[in-house]
């Protein structure tokens, strides 16, 4: 039993988890590393997407309105110091083992991190500019999609941004209450003592999120270099 | 309720446990963030260095992270050292960023005189610099110490005791009592933390309370 309890040394651990995921053995069928990963992404992103669809339109409407900012603050200050672990569990058993659980939770975690950005790249705008836009004879509804809207995407992107770590971290938690996605792995290994395997999960996992915390470095970088150019 | 008055002993340790994890964690990372976090304000490239090492730290889920680093350092999984360690390096991603922004609100022209009035660098950082870039880095801590204490119960998927148990111990048996006052218990160690650190930011700076 190779396990972090005692023998062996660490860089035994890392060449053992490497050869675990290297293992042709490991990488196909439903259990698979790829359809794990894939299961990781799919969560992730459908998670961000239904957050996104509450959360942006809310956060727009605060925005505009200047209206209800106390409770935008309040949903991100309380997001912090709810622990996510908790959230999941509580919500697995109101709805049962499987994906739906794991799916509210992801999405009630991705809410607030999503509506902050929503707003606050809204509420950063120089009051001026919209003035001038209102001046300009703009309705309302062209003040918001021509103006708040673009100026505002740096922030939204950073929003989503924080909001696709936090799940990504967070759907390691659902294979816990029954869900797939790559804690699979990290709790079998957890189970059966093999820390190889729980460290293999783990390192998929830091890619995972590292690899989209490039893309959004990249896409934050590009909205505001357009931002700039227009 | 019946649940938590017939547990309140349970409640009590795993709360003292949850306490010694992340306690020192807030505190080292405070205490380690300051020199870094003064290199990173300090030059172009170390700060450039610095705050991408801290991002994507602060990007590595914490699960995860509790496994990797026994698998680096040789600790035991449930080592309380291994977590403290991991909550120490989340806390650090966060607090080098306020150091550096805390010493960077601190305007150039106060640094100047004070260095004309003949303060040493030292002694121009701990009685000048640290003093006015205070009330920053109370904000700062102030968010270390709320998501210091809601990372915490992470580890219990590991078997480490803190307030984290009370959620995998009510999820097996299905009493959701028992995770509900795991939520509550862990928002109100939070928020009573967050309590005393304006408290205590009151009584160093009671400068910065008067000004508001």
């Amino acid at each position: 039993m190779a396990d972090a309890l005692g023998g062996g040394t660490p860089m035994n651990f890392f060449a053992e988890a490497f050869a675990w995921i290297a293992d042709p053995a490991n990488a196909s069928g439903s259990n698979g590393v790829w359809n794990r990963s894939w299961e990781h992404v799919w969560y992730t992103l459908l998670a961000v997407v239904l957050a996104s669809v509450v959360a942006i339109p809310l956060g727009y409407l605060v925005g505009h309105t200047k209206r209800g900012r106390g409770l935008v603050v309040a949903a991100s200050g309380a997001a912090r110091a709810l622990p996510t672990l908790g959230v999941v569990t509580l919500v697995a058993l109101i709805f049962g083992i499987g994906l739906v659980a794991p799916m509210v939770a992801l999405v009630l975690l991705a809410i607030p991190s999503v509506l902050a950005g929503a707003y606050a790249g809204i509420e950063a705008i120089d009051p001026r500019t919209v003035d001038a836009a209102r001046a300009m004879g703009m309705s309302e509804w062209q003040i918001l999609t021509r103006v708040e809207m673009p100026l505002g995407l740096p922030l939204l992107i950073g929003g989503l941004r924080s909001a696709t770590l936090q799940v990504v971290a967070t759907a390691t938690l659902a294979a816990y209450v029954g869900a797939g996605g790559l804690g699979r792995f990290l709790f079998l290994g957890l189970k059966t003592q093999d820390y190889p395997q729980m460290l293999a999960s783990a390192l998929l996992v830091v890619a995972i999120a590292l690899i989209m915390e490039g893309v959004f470095e990249l896409g934050e970088r590009v909205a505001a270099r357009r931002l700039h150019t227009k | 309720m019946t649940w938590v008055l017939e547990n309140l002993d349970l409640i009590g340790s795993r709360t003292w446990s949850h306490l010694v994890l992340a306690v020192p964690a807030i505190v080292l990372s405070f205490v380690l963030a300051v020199p870094l976090g003064w290199v990173a304000n300090r030059y172009q490239w170390s700060r450039a260095t610095l705050l991408t090492a801290a991002g994507l730290l602060y990007a590595i889920p914490s699960l995860p992270l509790f496994v990797v680093l026994p698998g680096i350092l040789g600790f035991n999984v449930r080592d309380r050292a291994n977590v403290i360690i991991a909550l120490t390096l989340y806390g650090l991603a966060l607090m080098v960023r306020s150091v550096a922004d805390a010493l960077s609100s601190v305007g150039a022209p106060v640094v100047l005189s004070s260095t004309a009035l003949g303060y040493s660098t030292a002694g121009r950082f701990f009685q000048v610099e640290l003093p006015l870039a205070g009330p920053v880095l109370l904000a700062g801590l102030r968010v270390v110490a709320v998501s210091t204490i809601s990372l915490v119960t992470v580890s219990s998927l590991l078997g480490v005791d803190n307030l984290g148990l009370l959620f995998v111990d009510g999820f097996q048996r299905g009493i959701m009592a028992e995770v509900l006052t795991g939520i509550v218990a862990t928002v109100v160690l939070a928020l009573a933390i967050d309590g005393l650190l304006v408290l205590l930011g009151r009584w160093l700076m009671p400068w910065a309370a008067a000004r508001r």
